[in-house]
């Protein structure tokens, strides 16, 4: 009997790449129907048309690098790049802003770096990035949301969607432009009303209950999925809690009991933009950020502080998950120098570098 | 009766399926007798034992048939009683698939034992004698890692041990030797556990660990320690503390962390950290060994799988081939997906089902195709962390995957890849499907192995520096030398051209007080050889006649220099002396108190010595009448006047230095050889004789002695040839420049020939010696030939030298 030489462990667990995934994808659900609700069915064509497209991309890098497609689709790590690129987008943007989107991350930020595993920024954010910086005025027309809408208008119909996001025709009745600015504008162009003042002038606010209409939802459906994914194990709580707790502590320092120099209250940061996006599907991209439980704890505060950074203080974007994010992605290394945890037998932890030879153990 | 012990928890783990139900069904089994056991000597960790039986022998069941080679290594037994039929290299269930040294034993079906010594109360006797006990028995670790038992109840005086555990975890699943063992002997481990406390000087706690999973074992175990209370009242001290399940709880180190909080430093045995911790099964072969002196033969093993009919626990000899076990388990090898030794965690593949059961072998497990498929193909490392989450020892899995990929050994080193126990959680819960702990045993390997060479590779570099600052220092020194000499010799040569330029300014005053001037004599010193240094002395480096003279010149350059007249005297008295010598030589030799026998060696020493003699005195005469030659006639008032000859002046050093040196030089090379060859002939004749007699004698050294001979006799051909090669080419070696001529000729090719050495290649070089070589080969069977054809009387010695130039030129070829 020919007996392979198999090492140990012979047996393995249930988990697979693929699954956490896919667990991943599923999470994103209560996110995107929020989206839906209040911005109409382009976020789905969205997320459906940037699916594809990072598909496509990863089955044709795959095909260039002579590598089993299947195999490697099936890891589902594209999909989630896809999903992650078509929440991101605004609403019905037009079909080459999403094309780029996906060649961006799919072929310059994940295979050019050698591939799943290899990539040393989140291919999303960088796609996010790279746009918004390229295309700020189609990156920045975020939709309407349902309550905002004048009285006789409705969400854009699946034709009107498709018909703008192709030949970028105009949403009939919607002449003068179908979209409106995010209460992370409002609150950065706040032409020096207090808080409870700004509050009641801007409809978004009034119409919503904690943070601005809409977005409030959004940010709870991520929130959801995010717990769900806790639950599931897919990441750890280090991460994510450290960055929402540290954009808590530092909209809670600089509240300024709601004054007009206010950055607005801790409930606002919290469930508005992007924040519980980023907190539970970026920050938690484990190829990208720090690798220990302490790296990450580290990694996901300073997120959470440039995030308030940029939204407080900086000068011309609205949101500062994406560059947070990156800026972030950078010093994980060098987090990761610092943070090597402490093995069983030993003393104090030791630095990434310290090769010296231990008395034993050979 | 006591408050329960806290239970710390285990860091990381997983909960693979237990699947331990399936081998428990059945009660503890027996095999018949195999026909042929294999006994290997090497089931313990440390060096093999040796064999002490023949082949032929017959043994009995727990005869000694290893004997351990040193304190680390265990005695081996034989498990039946048989007949050995073979010792040689047969396979043993080893994770490379090696072979080792077996004794193979072919069983009478007996099975009758060897007598045994019982011990009814091993509270009597002495720690060491216990420890020797279990020592002789063969008792080592049965939890997997077979370490020497008697080794580990022995801690350094530094190590104070203050806990005892007794290790019935068995965390791995599948397995549940030590669980049957603990619900069956129960009795036996807490006696086991009484003695190795005994032997441990009573430590404070005395633990029996074990997951709870196994509640049978527990309460077994708490019922023979009920029992066991009531005549040692030391049992009611144990405690058996039952703690969660999760994998990899039973490794030691886990272990101790589990029940005392404590954590063994890295690189170093429980026993540093106050802790003894034994498997039960050792426990119970401990115990075995003491009261009925019974060595370890056979042990619990558990047989398990879908591609078995039977699955349960047996109790087996050690030797009895893995492959009968499984067909007395009705094993199916079309259903199996492999054979695994071990649990499923961190056993390993069998590659030869007839490699025996031995000492650490705890569960043989079958796997059916479903049971355990072969692994998935890898996927990239999404660097997901679940690998760090369940790593017992809080190690970074995926970085250390990262760096053993790279190679990267220091930064492997840097993560603590060697604390790494191979558990195998982190390839478990990996959803990638990374093999990750074989990349950590790859890499431990390569480091291993790095280390070694680079151990090797120092030692050799610091050799190699040694000896360049040796050579480079002794360099230095001949250098400093050298330039001293030169330097003195140049000094010596001016002043010497001072003297003879007064001397001839002396003497024409003296002609011109006569009649005429005669200025041809006035300038001598130009071709006066000057103290008898060479007209190319000094620089000619590296020819050791120039350096001998000029030695010697510079040796006379510290005393005043002689006048032409002094130097005349000289010469006359190196003559003198010379013939002193001569005459000294001649002299026959008379046997006297210390030497009453005149030896055929001594004559031979004389004759040498006294042609030696002879030529001094050629020498000298030569030398005074060249002097005279030059100068001496036209000063005969000087040489007049000088000084009669004493002893003492004979003596002068510096003179007599210069003479030995002169003698050296003018030592023709022919006459180097012919004494060469005449204390050769005479070393031959003594060897000749050592041979006679060892031959007589029958001395050991009879060939040691016949090698010199022939070598002697081997020189003396060489010498011969190269004489009358001499003799042929240059008869008269007249003068003392012709031969330094000769000399910087050879000296220009040598150099030559090493500046050509060093810009050749290694196979050119070789291709230069054998061309050389050939070369010598064809000028010698010249020289045969025409011996032959003369009839020379050294025929003999020329065919030795063209053979042996033969021999040298096939080996090198």
């Amino acid at each position: 009997m020919a007996l392979l030489n198999i090492t140990s462990p012979h047996t393995h667990g249930a988990n697979r790449t693929g699954r956490l995934m896919r667990l991943v994808v599923y999470a994103t659900f209560p996110g995107i129907a929020a989206l839906t609700y209040f911005f109409g069915v382009g976020v789905i064509i969205n997320v459906i048309f940037a699916s594809l497209a990072c598909i496509a991309f990863e089955a044709l890098v795959m095909k260039l690098r002579q590598r089993p497609i299947a195999f490697y689709l099936s890891d589902c790590s594209a999909l989630v790049t896809g999903v992650l690129i078509g929440v991101s987008l605004p609403p019905y943007c037009p079909w080459w802003l999403v094309i780029s989107a996906a060649f961006v991350a799919i072929v310059l930020a994940k295979q050019l770096y050698g591939g799943m595993g290899f990539n040393p920024f989140n291919p999303a954010m960088v796609a996010y990035v790279l746009l918004l910086i390229s295309f700020p005025i189609e990156m920045t027309q975020w939709a309407t949301p349902l309550p905002l809408l004048a009285d006789g208008q409705s969400l854009p119909s699946l034709v009107a969607a498709l018909d703008k996001i192709i030949f970028g025709t105009a949403f009939p009745g919607m002449i003068d432009g179908y979209s409106s600015a995010t209460v992370l504008d409002i609150m950065k162009q706040n032409p020096g009303l207090v808080l409870d003042d700004l509050y009641k002038n801007e409809p978004v606010f009034s119409e919503g209950r904690w943070a601005g209409a809409a977005w409030e939802w959004v940010n709870i459906g991520f929130l959801i999925g995010g717990i769900y994914l806790l639950y599931k194990k897919v990441f750890t709580w280090h991460a994510p809690v450290s960055m929402l707790l540290a954009l808590t502590l530092m909209a809670a320092f600089f509240y300024d009991s709601g004054s007009s120099n206010s950055g607005g209250s801790p409930i606002f940061h919290l469930l508005s933009g992007a924040t519980m996006l980023g907190a539970f599907f970026i920050v938690t991209d484990p190829v990208t950020s720090a690798v220990s439980n302490r790296g990450r704890i580290i990694y996901g505060a300073l997120i959470g502080v440039l995030i308030y950074v940029i939204r407080a203080w900086g000068t011309s974007y609205p949101d500062g998950v994406g560059f947070a994010v990156l800026l972030l992605n950078f010093a994980a290394p060098f987090i990761d120098y610092y943070t090597t945890p402490r093995t069983y037998g030993h003393k104090k932890p030791r630095r990434a570098t310290d090769s010296t030879k231990r008395d034993g153990g050979h | 009766m006591n408050s329960p012990i806290k239970v710390w928890e285990l860091p990381g783990g997983i909960h693979p399926p237990e699947r331990k139900a399936q081998s428990l069904q059945l009660p503890l089994g027996e095999l018949p007798l195999p026909p042929v056991l294999v006994i290997p000597l090497n089931q313990h960790m440390g060096t093999p034992a040796q064999a002490v039986v023949q082949v032929g022998d017959r043994v009995l069941a727990g005869q000694l048939i290893g004997a351990a080679d040193g304190t680390f290594s265990a005695n081996t037994h034989a498990s039946t009683s048989g007949t050995v039929i073979a010792i040689e290299e047969r396979a043993i269930a080893h994770p490379s698939g090696i072979h080792s040294e077996s004794v193979v034993i072919e069983a009478d079906g007996k099975h009758e034992w060897i007598g045994l010594t019982p011990c009814e109360d091993y509270q009597s006797l002495d720690r060491l004698d216990l420890l020797d006990t279990i020592r002789a028995a063969g008792v080592a670790g049965l939890g997997g890692a077979g370490f020497p038992t008697a080794v580990k109840l022995a801690p350094k005086s530094t190590q104070v041990i203050d806990t005892l555990i007794l290790n019935g975890a068995e965390c791995e699943p599948y397995i549940t030797a030590d669980d049957m063992l603990m619900q069956v002997r129960a009795a036996e481990v807490v006696s086991g556990t009484l003695l190795l406390s005994h032997i441990l000087q009573h430590p404070e706690q005395i633990l029996i660990g074990v997951e709870d999973n196994k509640p049978k074992a527990i309460a077994a175990l708490k019922a023979a320690i009920a029992g066991a209370s009531v005549s040692n009242p030391e049992a009611a001290k144990i405690r058996v503390v039952a703690f969660p399940t999760k994998y990899p709880s039973g490794g030691a180190k886990q272990l101790i962390q589990i029940l005392t909080g404590r954590e063994v430093p890295s690189g170093h045995h429980s026993a540093d950290a106050g802790v003894i911790c034994v498997n039960v099964g050792t426990a119970v072969a401990a115990w075995r060994a003491v009261r009925f002196g019974e060595p370890l033969v056979s042990r619990v093993t558990t047989v398990v799988g879908e591609a078995l009919t039977t699955q349960r626990n047996i109790d087996v000899l050690f030797g009895t081939p893995i492959s009968y076990v499984l067909t007395q388990h009705g094993f199916d090898i079309s259903r199996a997906s492999r054979v695994v030794m071990g649990g499923p965690m961190m056993g390993f593949t069998l590659l030869d089902l007839d490699a025996p059961v031995g000492k650490t072998i705890n569960c043989i497990l079958a796997p059916g195709k479903q049971e355990l498929p072969a692994p998935q193909p890898a996927q990239a490392c999404i660097r997901c962390g679940l690998c760090s989450e369940v790593c017992p020892v809080h190690l970074l899995p995926q970085q250390l995957f990262w760096y053993a990929q790279a190679k990267d050994f220091d930064r492997l080193e840097a993560h603590n890849l060697f604390d790494c126990i191979e558990c195998g959680a982190c390839s478990y819960v990996c959803p990638s499907t990374i093999p990750l702990v074989q990349y950590y045993r790859a890499a431990k390997g390569s480091i291993r192995l790095h280390d070694l060479e680079k151990e090797k590779s120092d030692r050799s570099r610091q050799r190699f520096e040694f000896r360049q600052s040796r050579i480079a220092k002794e360099e230095a020194e001949k250098e400093a030398k050298r330039v001293l000499r030169q330097k003195a010799a140049e000094e010596a040569k001016q002043k010497l051209a001072e003297k003879t330029a007064s001397i001839a300014a002396a003497k024409n005053d003296a002609v011109a007080a006569e009649t005429t001037i005669a200025p041809a004599t006035g300038a001598p010193a130009a071709g006066m050889p000057a103290a008898g240094m060479p007209a190319t002395g000094s620089p000619a480096a590296g020819s050791p006649a120039a350096d001998v003279i000029s030695a010697a010149v510079a040796k006379a350059a510290v005393v005043p220099q002689a006048s032409a007249a002094e130097q005349k005297a000289k010469l006359q008295r190196i003559l003198a002396a010379a013939k002193n010598n001569l005459e000294f030589n001649q002299k026959p030799l008379i046997p006297n108190k210390t030497n009453p026998v005149i030896s055929d060696e001594q004559l031979v020493k004389q004759q040498v010595r006294i042609k030696q003699a002879e030529m001094k005195v050629a020498e000298a005469e030569k030398k005074l009448a060249d002097f005279i030659a030059e100068i001496g006639e036209e000063i005969p008032a000087v040489a007049d006047s000088a000084p009669t000859v004493t002893a003492a002046e004979i003596n002068d050093p510096v003179a007599a230095s210069i003479a030995r040196a002169q003698a050296k030089l003018a030592f023709s090379p022919a006459d180097k050889l012919r004494s060469n060859l005449d204390s050769l002939r005479l070393r031959l004749e003594k060897a000749e004789e050592k041979v006679a007699q060892a031959k007589a004698d029958g001395s050991a050294s009879l060939e040691a002695l016949q090698m010199g001979t022939e070598k002697l006799q081997q020189k003396i051909a060489e010498t011969l040839a190269e004489l009358n090669a001499l003799d042929a080419s240059d008869k008269p070696v007249a003068s003392a420049a012709a031969e330094q001529t000769a000399a910087q000729i050879a000296i220009a090719k040598a150099k030559a020939k090493a500046a050509r050495m060093t810009t050749m290649s290694d196979e050119e070089k070789h291709a230069q010696q054998i061309q050389a070589m050939q070369s010598r080969l064809q000028k010698a069977r010249e020289r045969l030939e025409k011996a032959e054809a003369e009839d020379d009387p050294n025929i003999d010695a020329f065919r030795l030298g063209v053979t042996k130039l033969e021999e040298r030129l096939n080996e090198m070829s």
